[in-house]
This record gives structure tokens, C-alpha cells and sequence, in this order.
């Protein structure tokens, strides 16, 4: 049974439709990620949980109850804000203790509580001081325990890594991870960022102008996915999108499989590069990106830009000609309206 | 230092203390002139060095009662000051973090209300006082006086309010905290300040009340502004002993606008810096 439900919620702000009828059920422990490009809807969605704005349609449901009306005080859900949105004339101590302060908590529960939460997330020594004495990690911790402090029902994130650097935000990320690993509490987060989506979620809800496109494990939206937007969204670089017609070449390696007047979607790591003229089309390197650990190919064939990924590096040049043999089992097919059509 | 620069710099002292002195000579005049006789007051040329004496003090106190005035200004400053932000403070916050389409049209409407020049309203206002029975009383003054700042107030306290960030806010809803508990252990210690210097100029500018003080009271109720005004005209100019007067009226609020200066000045300049 369904832990939390949405059923056909919907949100206007006056004209402005912003969710547009979402259904989702979400188990007991589970980490779902909305993730969606700006102005989906995802932060919406999220708010319209917490209880921060009221829902214009629908029901939701916690644990077997009607919290649709319920005030955001009431639902026992707790959320880590994008600015963290610690109190800023409050210690830490008292950050993290201010709810269960409200909820008449006796005080020496309130410690071992902080106390607790306070060593699990490294903040030990500095629960006397204030945010501002703070680095932007140690407030993002802070805003973390004092939802943790909380043990509420679920756990709302709301892009909690986008005002880190790249390389704390990574590590906050594997913080993050293993924090779930070792509550089992159920999460929602939210982000834009389709590596947080892919590394943190149990299932992935990825959301388009206030409807879910599609729900799915990480690897299930990356190798199934129900349409072009989802397929080029998840992946880094996005799938190569191909008309049917564009390249003769490929549409005869897919063996018959594409229709006519659809898409061929080919991840970059599908797309094997040749030096010279050989099998395959022939193509003209445009640019290389060697990251290290992989290398990007950008290359041209016959008008078309494509991304190739190979974990080789590569002795290729800006401006050689070579030919480009596609993956047979890993090709993506997409109908005119861009639904995935059965290979 | 560079040539031009230091005439530039050289320049601008000047202005800057020309400006100031000009800005000062009359407080300085009037301090100087409180201590003289009145003799010495209307001496021609002008005396700067003179045997200073109290006698003017003395003399206000004894014609007309200083602190009988001193505290009706008490009273009534500090009364409307309280009473202000009482009103104010929630008025604000509504409209801080309860915005709607004609959240601004008011915010405009209320500062509209101090465009119109106060005599405007001398007449209905008078014959209210006098039909409620209030001439003459602190409670007519208070309460104009609060009407009067009300505007200032709600503007000054929603620019405090608008500083604070709406997350905090929604996070200590989700703590669980009423609309009470919020306002309290949240908006209000970061507020703390705004309110402070609102609070202050409040203060200074019921003080300094003199139209509606003069119009609406005179011998019981009247404040230190009146107290000056009844030095100037129907005995002739008494030029030392209106100094004095006036000496008397504006060194509280000075030496208190002295010490709390750094609050009024970041009052001042709420959201304009940042």
C-alpha cells in the first residue's frame, strides 16, 4: 500500500495552470527524485506536500490519512530548503531543537536527540554557534538535522545541493546517500541536476510543464525511455536525435526496425568512431573532449551533429574524416509524436 | 597625494564644513543667546564673549511650569509611540508576507495621506476633539499624534519585514509553529532592529510635534513645543528667555537621539544598502 498518494493533484495560481493533475504512490523508505527542467513544476509539487501552498484539486494522503487541508505544521514532514533557511539569530543547538521545542519535547530528550543527530552529521563542536559563523556545508548539515531531529514521516528536499561548490555538492551527495541508507526514511528531493537523480533515487519522477512524464528506476528511465524528452533529459551527454530520414546510412544498420517518419535515438556511448573511410557513415570530426577517464567526439555526418563517448582516448584530430558504426542493441526508436515505438 | 586630487579633496572638507556650520550657527545661536541677559541678547554688533547666566531657566520654570509641559510631552510621544507600533507591527506583517494585488495601491494610499498638508484636516479634526470633549487632553494629542506617525511606521516596519527572507518563515511553519510562535521566536528578534529606530523616530517626531499640539491643546495638555510658542509673540520678543525655553524642549530628544543615532540612521536606510 501506498505510504504517500497523490492522487490527480492540481495547483493554479489564477490563470496559470502550474500542476496540471499528478498521480504518484510513493512506499514506506523509498528515495523518489522530481527532477525536470526550470518551470516544470517540481518545486510546486513538493511545496504543495510540505503544505506550504494549498492544493487547488485532488487528494493527498499520508499513511493512511487525508492530509490535503491539513496545515504543513501538523503533517509531520520535515524539509531542507534550497537557502537552508536556518534561523539566523538561533545556535545551531537551538536550530535543530526549535520543532521539538514546539512540540513540548521533554528537554533531556531534546539533547540526546541533538546530541545524536548533531554527532551523525559531524556538528558536534559547533552547536554554539550561530549559521553565520558557518561554511556553506556545515549549514546545509545543520539544515539536514534539524529535519532529522524531527524523525518525521518524510523527508523533503528542496535542491539542497544547488548553493554548494561542485565539489562539496558531491560529497554532500554520498552524505546524503548514506544518511538514507542508514534512516530508511522516506525521502522526496527535488533537483535539476540529473546525476543527483540518477545516484540518489530508489525511482525517478521526471516531471514536464506540471505532468509526470514518466516514473521509474535510474537505469529503467535510461534505458526505456517512454519518450524523447525523458531520453534526451536523463544522460550526460543527452542521446543523439537523429530524424529517420537525415542519415541513409543508419536507418539501413537498424535493420527496418525505425519507422519512417520518426527519430533514431542513439546514446553516446553507442556510437562507435572509426578513423579513415570503412563501414559505417561517413563523418568529419568536428571537435574532441578528452575528460580523463572518457573522451567526447563531436562529429558531423552529412549536416547532422553527434556526440560519440569512448573510454579510450583517442589519437582523432579536429577535422579528420571517419566513419561511424552505430550499437544495434542499445538503439533508441521514437514515433513522429516522439513516443517510444517497441523495437 | 596628487596635485588635483588633494584640491579636490582640500575642496570638498570645505564645502562639507561650510555646510555644517551653516547648518549649526542657529542651534549654536540659540544655545549662546539662553545664557545671556536680554539685554545682551539684542546687543548690536552681536556679543560672543559674555558672563553667562541662568537666570532664564529659573525665570521659564517659574512663569510657566517646565515640567508640567516636559511631561505632557513624555505622555503623549510615548504613548503614540506605543500605541503606533502596536498597530503598526501587524499591519506590516500582513503585508510583508500576505501580499495581495493591492498590497502596494495601500502602501501608496497611506504615504498619500502625509502629501496633504495637515491644516487640510485642522477644522473636521478640531470639531471632533471638541465634540468628543477631548480639547486640551493628552489622549486628542496621542492620538493624533499616532494617526499622524502611522504611515511612516507601517512603511518603515514593512521594508524591516521584507528583508527577511519567506523561507525562514515556511521553515518555522513546518516546525510547527503558530502564526503567534512564529511571529515571536522568528520574525520579531529579526526585526528587532527595524523596530527599534521605527520606534525612535516615532519618538522624535511626536516630540517635535508642533501644529497639532498648538491647534488642539493649550495650558493642561500642552507639550514643550507649545511651551516655545508661548514665548515668542504677546509679551513682545523675550529673545533669551525663548532660547532658554527652547533649550529646555529640544535637549531631551537630543541627548536621547544622540545616543541612539546608529539605530536611526540604519532605520533610515533599510533596504537601500545591501
Amino acid at each position: 500500500m501506498a505510504y504517500l498518494q497523490l492522487e490527480d493533484i492540481k495547483k493554479s495560481f489564477g490563470e496559470a495552470h502550474i500542476i496540471k493533475g499528478v498521480n504518484l504512490e510513493i512506499a514506506k523508505g523509498e528515495f523518489i527524485v522530481f527532477v525536470g527542467p526550470s518551470g516544470c513544476g517540481k518545486s510546486t509539487l513538493l511545496r504543495l506536500i510540505a503544505g506550504l501552498e494549498p492544493i487547488t484539486s485532488g487528494r493527498l494522503s499520508l499513511d493512511g490519512k487525508d492530509i490535503t487541508h491539513t496545515p504543513s505544521g501538523k503533517r509531520d514532514l520535515a524539509m531542507v530548503f534550497q537557502s537552508y533557511a536556518l534561523y539566523p539569530h538561533m545556535s545551531v543547538y537551538d536550530n535543530m531543537s526549535f520543532a521539538l521545542k514546539l512540540a513540548k519535547v521533554p528537554k533531556d530528550v531534546i539533547q540526546t536527540k541533538v546530541e545524536h543527530a548533531a554527532k551523525t552529521l559531524n556538528l558536534t563542536n559547533y552547536l554554539t554557534r550561530t549559521p553565520k559563523e558557518l561554511s556553506g556545508g556545515q549549514r546545509q548539515r545543520v539544515a539536514i538535522g534539524r529535519a532529522i531531529v524531527r524523525a518525521p514521516k518524510v523527508f523533503l528536499f528542496d535542491e539542497p545541493l544547488s548553493n554548494l561548490d561542485a565539489a562539496l555538492r558531491g560529497n554532500t551527495r554520498v552524505e546524503i546517500h548514506k544518511l538514507h541508507r542508514a534512516l530508511g526514511a522516506t525521502s522526496i528531493y527535488v533537483t535539476h541536476d540529473q546525476v543527483e537523480a540518477m545516484t540518489l533515487a530508489d525511482r525517478v519522477v521526471v516531471l514536464r510543464d506540471g505532468l509526470i512524464e514518466q516514473v521509474g528506476t535510474p537505469m529503467a528511465l535510461y534505458d526505456r525511455p517512454a519518450n524523447q524528452f525523458v531520453a534526451q533529459f536523463i544522460g550526460m551527454p543527452s542521446m543523439n536525435m537523429v530524424e529517420a530520414k537525415a542519415i541513409p546510412s543508419f536507418s539501413a544498420q537498424t535493420g527496418g526496425r525505425l519507422p519512417a517518419d520518426g527519430f533514431l535515438g542513439v546514446r553516446p556511448e553507442a556510437l562507435r568512431v572509426h578513423p579513415g573511410q570503412g563501414l559505417g557513415a561517413p563523418a568529419r570530426v568536428e571537435l574532441i573532449e578528452a575528460l580523463g577517464a572518457d573522451t567526447l567526439i563531436h562529429i558531423d555526418v552529412g549536416g547532422v551533429p553527434l556526440v560519440a563517448r569512448q573510454n579510450e582516448r583517442t589519437a582523432l584530430q579536429a577535422g579528420d574524416a571517419v566513419s561511424v558504426e552505430l550499437d544495434p542493441s542499445v538503439l533508441h526508436f521514437f514515433n513522429r509524436e516522439g513516443r517510444t515505438v517497441a523495437a | 597625494m596628487q596635485p588635483d586630487n588633494f584640491l579636490g579633496v582640500a575642496l570638498r572638507t570645505v564645502c562639507a564644513w561650510a555646510v555644517t556650520l551653516l547648518l549649526f550657527f542657529p542651534l549654536g545661536w540659540l544655545v549662546l543667546t539662553a545664557f545671556k541677559t536680554e539685554l545682551q541678547a539684542i546687543h548690536v554688533p552681536p556679543l560672543f564673549v559674555f558672563t553667562p547666566t541662568l537666570d532664564n531657566f529659573t525665570e521659564v520654570q517659574r512663569r510657566s511650569d517646565y515640567l508640567l509641559f516636559a511631561r505632557n510631552s513624555l505622555i503623549t510621544s510615548i504613548g503614540s509611540t506605543v500605541i503606533g507600533l502596536l498597530i503598526a507591527a501587524p499591519a506590516a506583517y500582513s503585508m510583508a508576507f500576505f501580499r495581495t494585488k493591492r498590497t502596494r495601491d495601500i502602501l501608496m494610499w497611506m504615504l498619500s495621506t502625509k502629501m496633504m498638508p495637515a491644516v487640510g484636516a485642522l477644522v473636521p479634526i478640531y470639531v471632533l476633539a471638541q465634540t468628543a470633549g477631548l480639547l486640551d487632553t493628552r489622549t486628542a494629542l496621542t492620538v493624533v499624534f499616532t494617526l499622524s506617525n502611522l504611515p511612516i511606521m507601517v512603511w518603515m516596519l514593512y521594508s524591516a519585514y521584507k528583508d527577511i527572507p519567506n523561507e525562514i518563515l515556511e521553515a518555522a511553519r513546518m516546525d510547527g509553529a503558530s502564526l503567534w510562535t512564529e511571529f515571536r521566536h522568528v520574525v520579531l528578534p529579526l526585526s528587532i532592529g527595524g523596530l527599534a529606530s521605527t520606534g525612535l523616530l516615532c519618538l522624535v517626531l511626536s516630540w517635535n510635534e508642533a501644529f497639532w499640539a498648538l491647534n488642539l491643546s493649550s495650558a493642561k495638555a500642552g507639550t514643550l513645543a507649545t511651551l516655545i510658542a508661548s514665548y515668542s509673540s504677546p509679551e513682545g520678543l523675550f529673545w533669551a528667555k525663548l532660547s532658554a525655553a527652547s533649550l529646555m524642549a529640544i535637549a531631551p530628544i537630543v541627548v536621547f537621539g544622540w545616543f541612539s543615532q546608529k539605530q536611526l540612521v540604519q532605520g533610515l536606510t533599510f533596504g537601500a544598502v545591501k
